[in-house]
């Protein structure tokens, strides 16, 4: 099949950046969309253009790496996916593709469609984890069950990858499902109980700082997600900071 | 140069404990003026560094990726394993000690393996300490799964995510650290060199892959923890960035690099679709336990499968060829990682590949459904239940096992598997070769240490599945934290380390002539035309199976792309931006020399092990030959100025309590 793609070009992060029309032939229908744009990338380098710069890591939708708002949806059409496991099954001869970087404040663009995330290493610095030592002279690990229900819950919280997604879907760009991910996660586990009072204010606080945007439950980001990450987090966020902020 | 693998004396039980109580220890005063750079942030690396700077020395840590939480090891599926035996089932230190050697192919150390068995229910527990959700049962207990090798079920896991959720756990350690300003964070910069200085390793070389800066950064110690060199053979399982630089540019300062030759080929892999194909995706060897691999009996099937004219279920169970549980009854689908990879291939070149290609076989769960189904409906409490409520209860029980590995293959080949078996290929996965370490950890060069897939320690010729994740959390929270003390306890007077110094100006004109050079070729081919190449004389020349006139063409051939690839290497852009083909174009560069490494390695071993399959070395029934009286030593090369010139050291392995016999899965 052939293509146009249309693709957001920034030299570096003071740029204005602007967007840019690309033709791409003879794509095969199975290839992922991060190998198609592979292909325009060795094109443009034997025609000595500068290729298209984007993250990408493991291709097998876990690193959170990739990132692309391909036709105004982040990762593309269809869910539960990132954009390397999104094929060009998924599009038609002779499309358009609009391709742009994550748009919000808090990541901001270093070239084309790398954006900064480190604003959500910052977040779990400020306490998402659990303050034990490494030591490995802890309690045995059978020691305190926990019920399969709150465990198979707080594996599904915790398999949020970092990608964003969220946070470019958002039009507020809210950070919510991401920390309220991390933060159920913890919350729902006997040994997360500990802290958890005070990492939800620090967490939530650090939030803040980094200029994400405040959550008006309108749910896109659950939409995008490429885990399924639950709104239900958010909510169980809501609560635990309340608890927090009143006791 | 005498290799001096520092094994502590004792029996096999007491010299880790042994070793712990009488090494050299550094005070906490003195900790806080001894800086450590960890390069990597895999489990390895992040476990690493979030242990040193709790324990007070002042850790730098590096990694590519945008984040220390994207590492490969992100990326594991089927789960870690640890002597716990909470399942009762006759599983010991000693047990999973002697897996491993056996697993191996009696190709790695005894005390080395010995002390990873030793320290691994210490992880499990680490682990949930950290909040790490494994999978549990419903008495609310952690449940554990079998792998390949092995007779036991000592697998932890959470779900097909088990690296991540490791990983995640090591990282939330490792940011508690960088928030405590413990551990100086440099994400998205590439060590591109180590400086030693009066033979100690005494800094690095990096560059910051957003503005392209060289940086300098000196150190008492310096750690390798940067994964494994799979893509040496541009398609494998490992992730894009995942490279051999960092290890091979140790291995120019002077560290010496063991058993390069030993490569896995992992058995459950998607195959490769088209030439396009940038990566292949693994199906983790947890599927082995509930999966069943079969090919037709009868090459005309097989052929009506290529053809697309038959379909699977159209077989009937007595045409079917399960043949790994026909040739290994004993261990059936869960026959070590190497063993399964070649009976693959056996059955693909005799004709009977099923997908049209002709290399893929099938892995089928339909026998799993359907028992787990019947099982669910005695619980439930289902009488006489149809067939088909039997295979939607039992769907159920494998989606909850394997979702997110069934939902990867149907997402990436467009197939249902619950309805139609996989079809898997092998494909290259993890390295045991690496750095050559003593048993504490350290390379030929004093102050320079390596952990996880980087070092060669701890699965001889052939990994067990599950034991990776155990290597990198063990020599990161475990082992190194003592083992480092015994060295810098001589460097408590040395004081900060200077980067004005002589070997740090000529590292870094290296580094820098070498980024000019490329920039400045103006050749015309892209860096991944001649990784493509590299692969693929690799993949038929040094991959599943070898031989000697192989082996030998591909020095040739490896030796002329070299030459090539520095005349016509095409490298866009500019050095002082972001520019991730001048990433690739070193990588790239390291790997053609690696590469040549690789080839000489499995020449120089003429016998049969593990992963390292010569041709001219099997028995009748083509199982593997080894060769215990003139090969059982780690072969450690000296790099002299070029790969075909490196000089082998050999590192007898001296077994004291496993009698060496021939691996029988049988
Ligand atoms: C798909 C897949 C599934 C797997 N599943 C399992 C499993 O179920 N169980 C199991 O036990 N094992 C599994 N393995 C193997 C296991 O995941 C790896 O061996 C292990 O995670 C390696 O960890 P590591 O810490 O050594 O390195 P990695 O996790 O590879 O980390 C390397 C680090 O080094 C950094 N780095 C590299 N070079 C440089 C440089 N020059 N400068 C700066 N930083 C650098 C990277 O940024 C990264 O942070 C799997 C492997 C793959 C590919
Ligand atoms: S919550 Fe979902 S969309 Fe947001 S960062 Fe995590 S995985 Fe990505
Ligand atoms: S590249 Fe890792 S999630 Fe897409």
């Amino acid at each position: 099949m052939n293509l146009t793609l249309k693709i957001w070009r920034q030299a570096g992060p003071d740029d204005k950046g602007r967007m840019v029309t690309y033709q791409v032939k003879n794509v095969n229908p199975d290839m992922s969309f991060l190998e198609m744009l592979d292909v325009l990338n060795e094109d443009l380098i034997a025609k000595g253009e500068d290729p298209v710069a984007f993250d990408h890591d493991c291709r097998e939708g876990i690193c959170g790496m990739c990132s692309l708002y391909i036709n105004g949806e982040a990762h593309g059409p269809g869910r539960g996916i990132t954009t390397c496991q999104l094929h060009m099954r998924s599009f038609k001869d002779g499309d358009t593709i609009i391709i742009e970087p994550w748009r919000a404040k808090a990541f901001p663009v270093i070239k084309d469609l790398v954006t900064d995330r480190s604003a959500f290493d910052r977040i779990i610095q400020a306490g998402g984890y659990i303050s034990v030592n490494t030591s490995g002279n802890t309690i045995d690990a059978n020691a305190i069950p926990i019920p399969k229900e709150n465990a198979d819950k707080a594996f599904d919280a915790a398999t949020c990858i970092g990608c964003g997604a969220c946070v470019a879907t958002c039009k507020n760009s809210s950070a919510m499902l991401f920390v309220s991910a991390k933060v159920s996660q913890l919350a729902l586990l006997p040994q997360g109980r500990v802290e958890a009072k005070e990492r939800v204010l620090k967490m939530v606080h650090q939030m803040d700082l980094e200029g994400f945007g405040n959550c008006t439950n309108t749910g896109a980001c659950e939409v995008e997600c490429p885990k399924g990450i639950s709104l239900e987090n958010i909510a169980r966020m809501n609560r635990e900071y309340l608890a927090a902020v009143i006791s | 140069m005498r290799l001096d693998s520092k094994i502590p004396a004792g029996p096999l039980e007491e010299k880790w404990t042994r070793y712990k109580g009488t090494v050299n220890l550094v005070s906490p005063a003195n900790k806080r003026k001894l800086d450590v750079i960890v390069v990597g942030t895999g489990l390895a690396g992040a476990s690493a560094a979030a242990s040193l700077a709790e324990l007070g020395y002042n850790v730098k840590a590096f990694c590519f990726q945008d984040s220390p939480r994207r590492a490969h090891s992100i990326a594991a599926q089927g789960g870690i394993n640890a002597a716990k035996n909470y399942q009762n089932d006759g599983d010991s230190v000693y047990r999973l000690f002697y897996d491993t050697i056996k697993g191996g192919d009696y190709r790695s150390r005894e005390a080395n393996v010995y002390r990873l068995a030793e320290v691994s229910a210490n992880i499990i527990d680490q682990c949930v300490a950290q909040g790490v959700p494994f999978a549990r049962d419903y008495g609310g207990l952690l449940d554990n799964r079998s792998f390949g090798g092995t007779q036991v079920s000592r697998t932890f896991y959470a779900k097909g995510q088990t690296g991540q959720q490791l990983l995640l756990g090591a990282y939330s350690a490792l940011s508690r650290q960088i928030a405590k300003g413990t551990v100086q964070m440099f994400a998205r910069h590439e060590m591109l060199d180590v400086v030693v200085v009066d033979g100690k390793a005494r800094g690095i070389i990096a560059r910051n892959l957003v503005t392209g800066e060289i940086e300098r950064h000196g150190a008492h110690a310096v750690l390798l923890a940067t994964g494994g060199y799979g893509n040496v053979f541009f398609l494998s399982t490992n992730a894009m960035g995942s490279n051999g630089s960092a290890a091979w540019k140790a291995h120019k300062r002077g560290a010496l690099f063991a058993n390069p030759c030993f490569t896995q080929i992992h058995p459950t892999c998607i195959p490769q679709s088209g030439e396009y194909q940038s990566k292949l995706t693994l199906m983790s060897e947890s599927l082995r336990n509930d999966g069943r691999i079969w090919v037709p009996k009868d090459r005309k099937d097989a052929e009506l499968l290529r053809e697309g004219k038959l379909k699977p279920i159209d077989i009937p169970e007595e045409k079917r060829d399960y043949y790994l549980e026909r040739r290994y009854p004993a261990f059936g689908n869960l026959v070590p990682r190497d063993v399964a990879s070649r009976a693959a291939k056996e059955r693909c070149d005799e004709g009977y590949g099923v997908n049209p290609t002709g290399k893929a076989v099938f892995l089928d769960f339909e026998s799993a459904i359907m028992r787990y189904g019947q099982v669910e409906a005695n619980l439930q409490g289902i009488k006489n239940p149809s067939k088909e409520k039997i295979r939607e209860l039992g769907e159920k029980i494998i989606e909850a096992k394997y979702g997110n590995l069934f939902q990867m293959y149907e997402k990436i080949t467009d197939i249902n598997p619950y309805k139609s078996p996989m079809m898997i290929y092998p494909a290259v996965h993890y390295t045991m070769g690496g750095i050559w370490v003593d048993y504490e950890l350290m390379t030929t060069i004093p102050g320079l240490y390596a952990l996880g897939e980087a070092n060669f320690s701890d699965h001889g010729a052939n990994r067990l599945g599950a034991s990776a994740l155990m290597q990198g959390l063990a020599d990161g929270y475990f082992v190194i934290p003592y083992t480092i003390g015994n060295y810098l306890a001589g460097e408590i007077k040395t004081g900060k380390i200077d980067t004005n110094t002589p070997e740090f100006e000529s590292a870094e004109k290296e580094v820098r002539d070498r980024i000019a050079h490329f920039l400045g070729n103006n050749g015309k081919t892209s860096v991944d035309t001649f990784h493509r190449e590299l692969g693929k004389i690799m993949w038929d020349k040094c991959g599943m199976s070898r031989n000697a006139q192989g082996l030998q063409e591909a020095i040739r051939e490896i030796q002329a792309l070299r030459e090539e690839f520095w005349k016509d290497v095409k490298v866009p852009g500019r050095s002082d931006m972001y520019n991730p083909e001048l990433d690739k174009a070193g990588r790239v560069a390291d790997f053609l020399e690696l590469g040549e490494l690789m080839c000489l390695d499995a020449l120089d071993r003429n016998e049969s092990c593990g992963g390292h399959f010569r041709e001219e070395y099997q028995t009748e029934d083509g199982e593997a030959l080894r060769n215990d009286a003139e090969y059982a030593y780690v072969a450690a090369w000296e790099y002299t100025g070029k790969p075909s010139e490196a000089i082998l050291h050999k590192e007898q392995l001296v077994f004291e309590n496993v009698e060496l016999k021939a691996r029988s899965y049988k």
